[in-house]
């Protein structure tokens, strides 16, 4: 049946082959993410998938969340978790105890989730294409984040403040 | 491109870090697991954005985005915190909640 579906006129060979290959590097990486003995290791991992993610989104033709993407994720917040990672002393090299006792427990619940998501997704939206759209023009998310979204713009800017003072003030030494 | 793909690599990503948060002992790996769970919600967001043609998807996607950077910055800083107090960021041992 997916056969069928690749070989509809609507399906864009070339976008799916790109989608597979930046998938499969992203479900490596997300699981070297949770597996890796290195905590440094772990966080470079982290910025494989948080590129692909970005990769991803302009696939999707949403370029300005892509380029959002890799400026707040892979330019600041990793340079935050590479902070956290020194100050908190990390060993450089392999660390024993990174994991949990109870850490097994973690796989279980990880495949039951899986499956009940990819059955829910699967049963919902097995022949939806996603439309071929040229970018997205910036102006129409601007559009929106100053009309109808206004309010939860001024909220995030508020989050965002706060969430400042707030790491200030735990973080401060005194 | 089927909104399967998109989908199903979200709801992949999604279990991977439910897995690194149940298993990880070092704050700093669970809050790397939280970013890859954020992630994957937003992939979400932005395939079900392209599949209505409505650009709103995009825009809960910044939100995240954004609240993601601010979850951070709280987050370490606090692992910051109790690594000063306690020398040691290991989850298990912070139990003075526990009744």
């Amino acid at each position: 049946m997916n056969a069928l579906i690749l070989a509809a006129d609507d399906i864009n060979v070339a976008q799916n082959v790109g989608f597979g290959i930046i998938a499969a590097v992203m479900i490596f990486a997300a699981l070297s993410v949770v597996s890796s003995k290195n905590v440094v290791h772990a966080a470079l991992w982290l910025v494989v998938v948080l590129g692909g993610v970005a990769a991803q989104y302009i696939l999707a033709a949403a370029e300005f969340v892509a380029v959002s993407q890799v400026l707040v994720y892979i330019g600041a917040v990793m340079v935050l978790f590479l902070f956290g990672i020194m100050l908190t002393r990390a060993q450089i090299g392999k660390e024993a105890g990174l994991n949990n006792r109870g850490w097994a427990v973690g796989i279980p619940v990880a495949v039951l989730l899986f499956g009940l998501l990819a059955w829910v997704v699967i049963d919902e939206f097995r022949d939806d294409v996603l439309p071929d759209r040229g970018p997205t023009p910036t102006v129409l998310l601007s559009d929106q984040f100053l009309s109808i979204y206004i309010v939860p713009f001024f909220a995030l800017a508020f989050v965002l403040l706060a969430a400042a003072i707030g790491a200030i003030v735990l973080a401060r030494k005194d | 491109m089927l909104a399967v793909n998109f989908l199903l690599l979200a709801a992949a990503l999604f279990s991977i870090g439910v897995y690194g948060v149940i298993a990880r002992r070092n704050a700093v790996m669970v809050l790397m697991s939280i970013e890859l769970i954020l992630n994957a919600v937003n992939l979400n967001l932005i395939a079900f954005a392209l599949m209505t043609g409505a650009v709103d998807g995009q825009v809960f996607a910044l939100y995240v985005i954004a609240i993601a950077a601010a979850e951070v910055g709280v987050g370490l800083a606090m692992v910051l915190m109790i690594y000063r107090n306690r020398r040691s960021i290991a989850l298990d041992e912070l139990s003075e909640m526990k009744g």
